[in-house]
């Protein structure tokens, strides 16, 4: 069977989504990410064209909030329950890289 | 005291004529709880101080005699955020969070003074039909224990499988409501999208997220859909449909007389337990006997729901999931340099391998070169998902069908497979897709093992379902038959 | 070898709504760090976000102010990426169908006037702030969710002289509507800029870099004129541009490489379910449309058209929307047009610059202006008095009561001055003399007597009058 994903993909969107996975780990998911993968294939035997796709089912469109500030007084039990902080502000280890911004 | 001779309304009206305090019967639900949830494994952590303090307060005030919720412990999966009270989702991301609000539902159970018993276990973020990808602990099938309680609410299905509430809340996203009711003997609805607001549940695939009731009776879980649903300014995607008293129908003139049943054939083809296809037929003959008309129907797409469901969910599941980063709330690692490590490590730490397997597929499905190949398709073919249910709905009153294509299997067994414990959801998937109501009540038995029907309606239509399934409860026992306590050991 | 350049400008501007765009926590600046947050702030789980309509009508007043064409069917996508000032690791934006597409606005440079195209306009949210000290960043969410307009350029623009038009024509027409505040120097609006050349006759564009840290309109076009350069220096010695991120350097002028990028980002980008779709009907749009403040080119003609203002005035005072509703208002209050156009460009201006003020955050008032103009106009203040009474209504002062007060009022009645007239002429009949031979000098002489008298309140035009008749008898 042709493999659809390989161990460098799957290390690639490992480290989109910010995980770190041991080689016994790349494996193993590569191994069933690529079963998976095989599964999703079978949409290409669907004829899909002129469809739509259905990104939501809500029946709701066109609802917005009117524009009115409402201060939820919520600052302090979140300050609380961040793992630091400090004189109000979220403290978090060094950024290294400036340039990520934006 | 457990709940298995007991419903909403007998035990309000107990209440009413004060048989017994509210305090009385939280005393008494703990009590149980201490002594079978060591084996059930169904809690994950109990409101207990704050329950009896409450208890006390309705003591006080008395019970209102028009509100059958007033003062009944309700569990609620541990999805959905209480504020003050420790909400985890089953990962160790949130093992000591503290949530600052409360989720709509639980801002709606307490203006009708239920009490809430504690937090039940579940698949970790939703993810999962076993209860087994719980971080904590792993939940027993009420029936028995040596069977998976089913997933991703097998908590909640086992609480109230086991007599240790009455009611309790899950979420559905591919069937996490309706699969572990079918794999406990219970009424699950996964009520109609946008029906109830999402506010308040931590979100897995956003567009697929529901919450509803999980009873032992149909009825109940029409009491407490009522309670629940509603539109909700924090909500946006919330129905502003009305919503009905859903209980208030169901009685002894309720009937399925003329109403037309669809029957899909790809509900019964390959990989449907013998046992669980002729629970289904003869719950179909049943219909016919009590005045319906059962047709075989198609759903031709249906195959294809579990892979569209997967890249989906997943996809949704990758991006809710990325606010779970170590910064602002959860589980930091300790040992980090900089932004990077806390990031990663914090992730890689606080997270279990099922909910890392979806948040790469999500995010590889999104990935530049893919969207259209996976995301995009998946949409599209939800689009025609959809419409195959539109075009049996147009002229069939609701849809009958398995829940799940076998009862509860072994702890253990599929935990290893993620494609075959995907493949087990391919009977609810769909009705997610399609954002349409589905319950789950009970149909049968498999070696002693519970088997569920599924009743799957047009939106906004719950009323017909659970029309439906209370006749056919009435015309039943199934749902009177409780499993022994502690088990099979 | 001659070269053509491109410019591309991706412009955020902040807007003035009461509320964020996605949660109901005020939008205001200053406050304690995350003074003006809540849990949908923060990305706590299981909230949701909530559009507001403010902003959504807020960006079709841009998008009509831009003459671009509103998407009648629109919704929001999520942009993925992690940060620590971006709570949720996705920023609610839109990519597949922006609110707006294809408009346009007009520039002038060198006299020559040219269209430039803007592809697309989007609303989005902002993200929180971070502050780098060693080890250490530090979070503040309050900015987290402000509402933004993302305006892109088509590749239209071809100097740094058009890229400087191209922004204050840009920043003028946002203002005229009212939405944001577009101050560069407050963050209210930010320029992302990038540039590429190619040789005359080739159609590919070049590759391009990003330009950073340019945080006036005068910084883009001197770091593009630099960039320019450069690029030009790099391939005429026979290198190739990288695709890289630059910074300008305020001190040197010059960019400087910040790193160079390999592949595009991957932001993975998909329509946000949380929040319904946008149908966006006509009625609203021209609702909306009827309700937009007056633009700056149709104020410029209704000023030279209606009230008799020079074009170079009309354009001065529509520079700002401050000003010209502030001389809309001084002269619906009565003021002479060309008077209140003349203090605007003078008398305000000059204080406006001394002050180092914006007009809105002094004392002054379109109606004590008009007061002003009006007292000039009748006859009451000499355009001499009027000196000090400008410094008074600079300082919140009504000039009618200031002018009573300090009895600045003109002696324009002859009844009055013709006494002090007889009196200076019978005191100097030599001067009299003088004037019947001819002697026009003598004139100026008795009028500084007579000033000299009233202490200069007589009005020089009455007095005048009078003189010349007694004089004349």
């Amino acid at each position: 069977m042709a493999s659809r994903i390989d161990q460098e993909q799957v290390q690639h969107v490992a480290s989109l989504a910010k995980l770190d996975l041991s080689s016994d780990q790349l494996k193993y998911f590569t191994t069933q990410l690529d079963e998976i993968i095989g599964l999703f294939e079978t949409l290409s035997e669907v004829d899909t064209t002129g469809v739509e796709p259905t990104s939501s089912v809500s029946d709701q469109i066109n609802v917005m909030r009117e524009d009115v500030a409402d201060n939820w007084g919520q600052r302090d039990a979140l300050l609380a329950n961040a793992p630091e902080a400090e004189n109000g502000y979220i403290k978090v280890p060094a950024i290294i890289d400036e340039s990520e911004g934006e | 005291m457990n709940y298995f001779q007991k419903d909403l309304a007998s035990l309000h009206d107990d209440l009413v004529a004060k048989k017994i305090t509210v305090t009385d019967l939280v005393n008494a639900t703990y009590d149980n709880i201490d002594a079978t949830d060591p084996e059930v494994n169904a809690f994950l952590n109990l409101n207990k101080e704050a329950a009896l303090k409450k208890a006390a307060e309705l003591d006080e005030k008395g019970i209102d005699q028009d509100n059958v919720l007033a003062g009944i412990p309700l569990a609620i999966k541990d999805n959905i955020v209480t504020n003050g009270l420790t909400t985890t989702a089953a990962s160790k991301m949130l093992e000591n969070f503290v949530p600052v609000y409360d989720a709509t539902v639980m801002t709606r159970l307490k203006a009708k003074d239920t009490i809430n018993v504690g937090k039940t276990n579940m698949d970790e973020f939703a993810m999962g039909g076993s209860t087994e990808n719980s971080a904590f602990k792993v939940t027993k099938n009420a029936w028995n224990h040596d069977y998976v309680p089913g997933g991703s609410s097998g908590g909640s299905a086992a609480a109230v499988a086991s007599g240790q509430v009455v009611a309790a809340l899950g979420s559905d996203t591919g069937g996490s409501i309706r699969q572990p009711a079918s794999f406990n003997g219970i009424v699950g609805m996964k009520p109609t999208y946008g029906r109830v607001s999402r506010w308040g549940l931590i979100a897995f695939g956003s567009s697929l997220d529901e919450i509803g009731p999980m009873t032992r009776t149909v009825k109940d879980n029409a009491i407490v859909l009522s309670a629940i649903a509603g539109h909700d300014d924090h909500d946006l995607t919330s129905s502003t449909h009305e919503v009905p008293d859903f209980a208030a129908e169901l009685n002894e003139n309720t009937s399925v007389k003329g109403m037309t049943i669809g029957l899909p054939k790809e509900f019964l083809g390959e990989g449907v337990d013998p046992d669980v296809k002729a629970a289904i037929l003869a719950a179909a003959d049943k219909y016919r006997e009590l005045g319906a008309t059962v047709d075989e129907v198609s759903l031709p797409h249906n195959k294809y729901g579990v892979a569209a469901y997967y890249i989906i969910a997943s996809s949704e599941a990758s991006s809710n999931l990325q606010r779970f980063d170590g910064i602002r709330y959860g589980h930091r690692a300790n040992d980090v340099k900089n932004l990077e490590d806390v990031y990663v490590k914090s992730r890689t730490e606080g997270f279990g391998d099922e909910v890392k397997r979806r948040i790469m597929l999500g995010t590889f499905s999104l990935s530049a070169g893919f969207y259209d190949a996976y995301f995009k398709k998946a949409a599209q073919v939800r689009t025609l998902i959809l419409k195959d249910f539109q075009a049996v709905l147009k002229d069939h009153d609701f849809i009958m069908g398995p829940v799940a294509p076998t009862p509860a299997f072994k702890i253990g067994d599929e935990i290893s497979n993620p494609m075959t414990m995907y493949m087990n959801d391919i009977l609810t998937i769909p009705v997610n897709l399609a954002g349409l109501p589905g319950m789950s009540i009970p149909a049968g038995f498999s070696n002693g093992l519970p088997i569920g029907m599924q009743l799957i309606g047009r939106p906004f239509d719950e009323s017909t379902l659970y029309k439906a399934g209370y006749v056919f409860e009435q015309a039943t026992d199934f749902h009177q038959q409780t499993p022994t306590q502690g088990g099979t050991h | 070898m001659n070269f053509v350049t491109t410019i591309g400008l991706e412009v955020h501007v902040e807007l003035k709504t009461n509320s964020k765009i996605f949660s109901p926590s005020p939008v205001e600046f200053g406050d304690d760090p995350n003074a003006n947050t809540n849990v949908i702030d923060w990305g706590y789980p299981g909230v949701l976000p909530s559009t507001n309509k403010g902003v959504v009508k807020s960006g079709i007043m841009a998008a009509l102010a831009l003459h671009a064409e509103v998407e009648p069917h629109t919704h929001f996508d999520r942009k993925n990426y992690f940060y620590p000032d971006n709570p949720k690791a996705y920023q609610i934006s839109q990519s597949d169908k922006p609110l707006a597409h294809d408009g346009w606005i007009e520039i002038e440079v060198d006299g020559q006037k040219k269209k430039v195209g803007i592809a697309e306009m989007h609303i989005e949210e902002d993200a929180g702030k971070n502050t780098h000290e060693r080890d250490y960043s530090y979070v503040d969410l309050n900015r987290q969710g402000t509402p933004l307009i993302e305006i892109v350029s088509k590749p239209e623009i071809a100097s740094p002289d058009e890229a400087y038009a191209y922004l204050e024509a840009l920043r003028q027409r946002i203002q005229f509507t009212g939405i944001s505040d577009v101050k560069m120097e407050e963050g209210s609006m930010r320029v992302d800029v990038n540039i590429s050349i190619r040789p005359a006759g080739q159609t590919e564009y070049g590759t391009k870099t990003e330009l950073k840290n340019l945080n006036s309109f005068n910084y883009v076009r001197k770091g593009l004129a630099y960039e320019e350069q450069r690029q030009q220096r790099v391939l005429m010695s026979g290198g190739e541009i990288q695709q890289e991120t630059r910074r300008f350097d305020e001190t040197t002028g010059q960019t400087i490489l910040m790193r160079v990028k390999e592949g595009s980002d991957d932001y993975r980008y998909f329509p946000e379910p949380d929040l319904p779709a946008l149908n966006i009907s006509d009625d609203w749009i021209n609702e909306i449309g009827s309700e937009m403040p007056e633009m700056p080119g149709k104020r410029r003609e209704r000023y030279v058209n209606e009230l008799g203002v020079t074009d170079y005035d009309a354009m001065v005072l529509t520079q700002t929307k401050e000003m010209s509703d502030f001389f809309d208002e001084t002269v619906r209050l009565g003021a002479d047009p060309k008077s209140a156009a003349n203090y605007l460009q003078g008398d305000v201006n000059a204080f406006l610059n001394e002050q180092h003020a914006d007009l809105q955050d002094t004392d002054l008032t379109p109606a004590n202006l008009a007061g002003m103009i009006n007292l000039i106009t009748d006859g009451t203040i000499s355009t001499k008095m009027a000196k000090k009474v400008f410094k008074a209504i600079t300082q919140g002062k009504e000039p009618k009561a200031f002018v009573e007060e300090k009895g600045l009022v003109q002696l324009s009645d002859p009844a009055q001055l013709q006494p002090i007239i007889d009196g200076v002429l019978a005191d100097n009949e030599q001067s009299v003399e003088d004037f019947n031979n001819g002697k026009d000098r003598a004139v100026g002489f008795l009028v500084g007597q007579i000033m000299k008298q009233t202490h200069g309140k007589a009005n020089p035009k009455v007095v005048n009058q009078l003189l010349m008749a007694s004089l004349k008898k």
